[in-house]
C-alpha cells in the first residue's frame, strides 16, 4: 500500500508543460525527499496530486492505496488522507485558528455525529505544546497577521491534529531560523509511523538533518533524474546541482 | 470560480437545503374570518378603520395617507425598477383571523401553534424571553407580557391596543419620527397598517431580557403593513428584537413596515433584525430612531431574504451627546437585490454615528449600500464613522456602494473607508485540501467575512446566523 505516482504529465493552463513524466512509489512508513533547483517541477507535483485547479493533468496517475485520485476533488482527496502543508499558507480572516482545525475534523466525521469539543481542546493543546505554540493562538484568525515561523508551525499543527496517510511539506523549511526548523522536525518526525508517509519537498538540505529521509530524488526539469539513499543530499550540499547539466536531456 | 462541485457534494447540497427550507416553508389553510379585498382605495381603508375600531383621529390620519400614497411617484428615479412589478391593485391590504390577541399559550388556536412551535417560539420565551409578541397576519395572535414587565410599568402589546389604550403615550410621538410623507412607503403604511408593537419603558427603567416579536405571512398576496413605536423614556434601556421568516407562495408579497424609535435623555434603545422572508417578498421598509440628549439608538440590521428590499434604518441625533449607530449585514443571492444602508442625521452639537455595513453577493445576487450622513455648518464636535466593505463570491455577482456624506463646517471629524473583495481561489484551495467540501469552505469564508458584526448580535441569532449562511453557501455551489 503506498502513495504511487506514475508517468505523471501535467501542464500549466496556457498548455506549458510542467511536469513530464515523473514516477514514484512512497510505501507508507517511509519518508521521500524531493530535491531540485528553482522551476523544476516540486511544487507543482505537490500541488497537482492535491489537486489544483490551476493544473491540468495530461497523462499518468496517481493512486493512493490503489485508488486513483484524480476521480477525487480536492476535499475527497484531504479526507482519504492527503495532506499538503503549504508553503504560502493562505489567511482566513474573521476565522479562529480552533474553529478552522474544528471545522476540518468534523468534515471528516460521519453525517450526524458531533466532534467531541472537550477532547478536542484536550488534543489540540497538547500538539500545541509540543509545537510551542501560545494559547492565544487558538484565537487567531488562520494564518492572518502570522510570521512565517508561525504559519509554518500552523501547518504542521494541522498535519499533527489530522493524521493523514501522507503528509507533503512544500518547502516547509524556507524561510525559518533554525529554531524553528527544529521545532517543525519536531512535529513531522512525531508523526512518523509504520502507517504514514512523507514527501518533503525542499531547496536546502539543511531540512534533512533533522527530518532524516530514507530516499532523497532530485528533480530537474520535471523529471526524475535521480536517486539515491540520505547520502544524496549531502553530496547536492557539496557541489550543488551543477551535474544536471550532464544529466540534461537534448 | 472554476470549481465545480462533484456529483455527490450535489446531492448532499440538495438534503440540505431541502431539509432546513422545510422551515419557513409551510402553511396552514387560510382562516381569515375579515378580508378587505383586493386593491386599495378609500373603502380599503375605511373598511380597515371599522373593523379595528379607529378613533376618527386616526380614520383621518389614513385617509390622508392614502392621499400622499397615490400621488408620490415610484422611486424608480433612482431605486430598483423592480418596484414596478407590485401591482397594487392585486394585493389585499387587511385581513385577519378576527380574534383578540391571546395572553396565554393555551387559548391560541391550534394550527397558529403548530406554526409558532415550528419556529420554536415557546421554548424560546422559557428559554431568554421576558415577553413576547408574535404577529399572524395581520393581527398579533399571541401577546404576553411577563408579570415582572407589567409591574415596572412596562408596555409591551400591539399597535392596535396601543393606541386605543395608551393614547396619551402613543399619539404624541407616532408619526413624529417618520412623518407620512416620508417616501412612498411610509405613506402606504400610515394608510393601511395594523399590527406591530407598541413598547414604553418607563423613567430608569433597563431591561435585562430582551423584548422579540416574530412576524410571518401566511396569506398570498397580502401585504402586511405592520406598524412599531418604541418608546424610551429618560433613562431607560431596551433591546428588541425581530426575526422574519415566511412561507413561500408563488405571486410576490408586498412587506412595508414602519419603525419609529423615541430615545429619551439619557436612554438606550438598540433594535436587532433578522430578514429572512422567502426570495418574492418586496421588504420595503422604513426605521428610524430619535435619540435625545445622552441617548443612544443602535440598529443591527440583517437581510438574508427577500426578492427586493430597500431599506436604509436612521437615526436622528436631536439632543447634546446622542450617539447612533447602524450594524448592518447583507446577502443577496441570485433572484435578490439587498438595498439597505444607513442614514445619520446630525441635528445637536458633540454628536457621534458609526455605520458599519458588510454584503455578500452570490451567484447574480446584487448588493447596493446607500449612506447618507449629514452635518450642517452651525453644529460642533460631530463625529462620523462609515465602513462598507463587500464581498463577491461568484464573477456575476454585483455590488454597489453609495455613500452621500455632507459635512458643513470644519469642526468635525468623519471618516470613510470602503472595500470590496472576493473569496480568492487560493484561500478556496487552502480551505479545501483541509476536507471542506466547496460549500463548508464558502461559508467558514463567508463568516469569517462578517465575523466582526455577528458577534454584534445576540447569542441566539447569531448562532442562526451562522447557519442561514451555511445554507445559502451550500446552495450557491450546487
Amino acid at each position: 500500500m503506498s502513495l504511487h505516482i506514475h508517468d505523471l504529465r501535467a501542464t500549466l493552463e496556457d498548455g506549458t508543460e510542467i511536469l513530464k513524466g515523473v514516477t514514484l512509489d512512497i510505501p507508507k512508513g517511509e519518508v521521500h525527499a524531493i530535491m531540485g533547483p528553482n522551476g523544476s517541477g516540486k511544487s507543482t507535483l505537490s500541488k497537482v496530486i492535491a489537486g489544483h485547479e490551476g493544473y491540468l493533468v495530461t497523462g499518468g496517475s496517481v493512486t493512493l492505496d490503489g485508488q486513483d485520485i484524480f476521480s477525487m476533488s480536492i476535499d475527497e482527496r484531504s479526507r482519504a488522507g492527503i495532506f499538503l502543508a503549504f508553503q504560502y499558507p493562505s489567511e482566513v480572516p474573521g476565522v479562529s485558528n480552533a474553529n478552522f482545525i474544528r471545522a476540518a475534523l468534523q468534515a471528516r466525521l460521519p453525517q450526524g455525529e458531533e466532534l467531541d469539543a472537550v477532547a478536542y481542546y484536550h488534543r489540540l493543546y497538547a500538539k500545541m505544546d509540543l509545537l510551542e505554540i501560545d494559547r492565544k493562538f487558538t484565537a487567531r484568525s488562520v494564518n492572518e497577521g502570522f510570521s512565517g515561523g508561525e504559519k509554518k508551525r500552523n501547518e504542521v499543527l494541522q498535519l499533527m491534529m489530522l493524521e493523514p496517510l501522507y503528509g507533503i511539506l512544500d518547502e516547509t523549511d524556507s524561510g525559518l531560523d533554525i529554531d524553528a526548523l527544529k521545532i517543525v522536525a519536531k512535529g513531522v518526525n512525531a508523526m512518523r509511523a509504520p502507517h504514514r508517509g512523507f514527501l518533503l519537498i525542499t531547496h536546502y538540505q539543511r531540512l534533512l538533518d533533522y527530518i532524516k529521509p530514507d530516499y532523497v530524488h532530485v528533480m530537474a526539469e520535471g523529471r526524475i533524474v535521480r536517486s539515491g539513499g540520505p547520502e544524496l543530499a549531502h553530496e547536492l550540499e557539496k557541489d550543488g546541482y551543477e551535474f544536471l547539466k550532464d544529466l540534461a536531456p537534448a | 470560480m472554476s470549481y465545480q462541485p462533484s456529483a455527490t457534494l450535489d446531492a448532499e447540497t440538495h438534503d440540505a437545503i431541502s431539509v432546513d427550507r422545510s422551515k419557513g416553508d409551510f402553511t396552514f389553510p387560510e382562516r381569515n374570518k375579515l378580508d378587505a379585498g383586493r386593491g386599495l382605495t378609500d373603502k380599503t381603508v375605511d373598511y380597515i378603520c371599522n373593523v379595528k375600531n379607529d378613533p376618527p383621529w386616526l380614520r383621518e390620519f389614513r385617509h390622508k395617507a392614502l392621499k400622499v400614497f397615490l400621488e408620490k411617484p415610484m422611486p424608480t428615479h433612482w431605486a430598483s425598477k423592480d418596484l414596478e412589478n407590485i401591482n397594487f391593485d392585486e394585493i389585499r391590504y387587511y385581513l385577519s383571523d378576527g380574534e383578540k390577541p391571546k395572553r396565554s399559550w393555551d387559548d391560541v388556536p391550534d394550527d397558529i401553534k403548530r406554526t409558532f412551535d415550528r419556529l420554536g417560539i415557546p421554548q424560546q420565551e422559557r428559554a431568554f424571553l421576558a415577553g413576547v409578541e408574535a404577529q399572524y397576519d395581520s393581527e398579533a395572535a399571541y401577546s404576553n407580557v411577563k408579570d415582572e414587565l407589567t409591574k415596572q410599568g412596562v408596555i409591551f402589546v400591539n399597535s392596535t391596543e396601543g393606541l386605543h389604550q395608551h393614547e396619551e403615550v402613543f399619539r404624541p410621538w407616532f408619526g413624529k419620527v417618520i412623518p407620512t410623507s416620508d417616501n412612498k412607503f411610509s405613506a402606504l403604511n400610515s394608510a393601511v397598517f395594523s399590527g406591530g408593537s407598541f413598547i414604553y419603558i418607563p423613567k430608569g427603567v433597563k431591561l435585562k431580557q430582551p423584548l422579540q416579536a416574530y412576524f410571518r405571512i401566511n396569506s398570498e398576496n397580502f401585504g402586511q403593513f405592520e406598524r412599531t413605536l418604541i418608546i424610551a423614556d429618560e433613562g431607560a434601556e431596551l433591546m428588541y428584537m425581530e426575526g422574519c421568516t415566511a412561507p413561500k407562495f408563488e405571486t410576490a408579497t408586498l412587506h412595508s413596515a414602519v419603525v419609529e424609535l423615541v430615545a429619551l435623555k439619557g436612554a438606550k434603545i438598540q433594535y436587532v433584525t433578522v430578514q429572512n422572508w422567502s426570495s418574492n417578498v418586496f421588504n420595503l421598509v422604513t426605521k428610524r430612531g430619535l435619540a435625545m440628549e445622552d441617548a443612544e439608538v443602535r440598529w443591527i440590521d440583517c437581510n438574508i431574504g427577500s426578492r427586493l428590499t430597500i431599506k436604509y434604518p436612521g437615526v436622528i441625533m436631536k439632543g447634546r451627546r446622542a450617539r447612533g449607530e447602524v450594524i448592518s449585514i447583507a446577502l443577496a443571492n441570485t433572484g435578490q437585490h439587498q438595498d439597505t444602508g444607513a442614514k445619520m442625521i446630525h441635528a445637536a452639537d458633540e454628536t457621534t454615528s458609526n455605520i458599519v455595513s458588510k454584503s455578500i453577493s452570490v451567484g447574480k445576487g446584487r448588493a447596493t449600500y446607500r449612506g447618507q450622513v449629514h452635518i450642517p455648518k452651525h453644529l460642533k464636535g460631530c463625529k462620523n464613522n462609515t465602513e462598507c466593505d463587500a464581498l463577491l463570491i461568484n464573477t456575476n455577482s454585483r455590488t454597489d456602494t453609495y455613500p452621500a456624506i455632507t459635512v458643513k463646517g470644519n469642526r468635525h471629524s468623519t471618516q470613510h473607508e470602503a472595500s470590496v473583495s472576493q473569496v480568492s481561489e487560493d484561500m478556496l484551495f487552502y480551505l479545501m485540501q483541509r476536507g471542506l467540501n466547496q460549500g463548508q469552505a464558502m461559508s467558514l469564508a463567508v463568516n469569517g467575512f462578517i465575523n466582526d458584526l455577528v458577534r454584534e448580535f445576540p447569542m441566539e441569532y447569531s448562532v442562526e446566523l451562522k447557519r442561514l449562511i451555511d445554507l445559502e453557501m451550500e446552495g450557491s455551489v450546487g
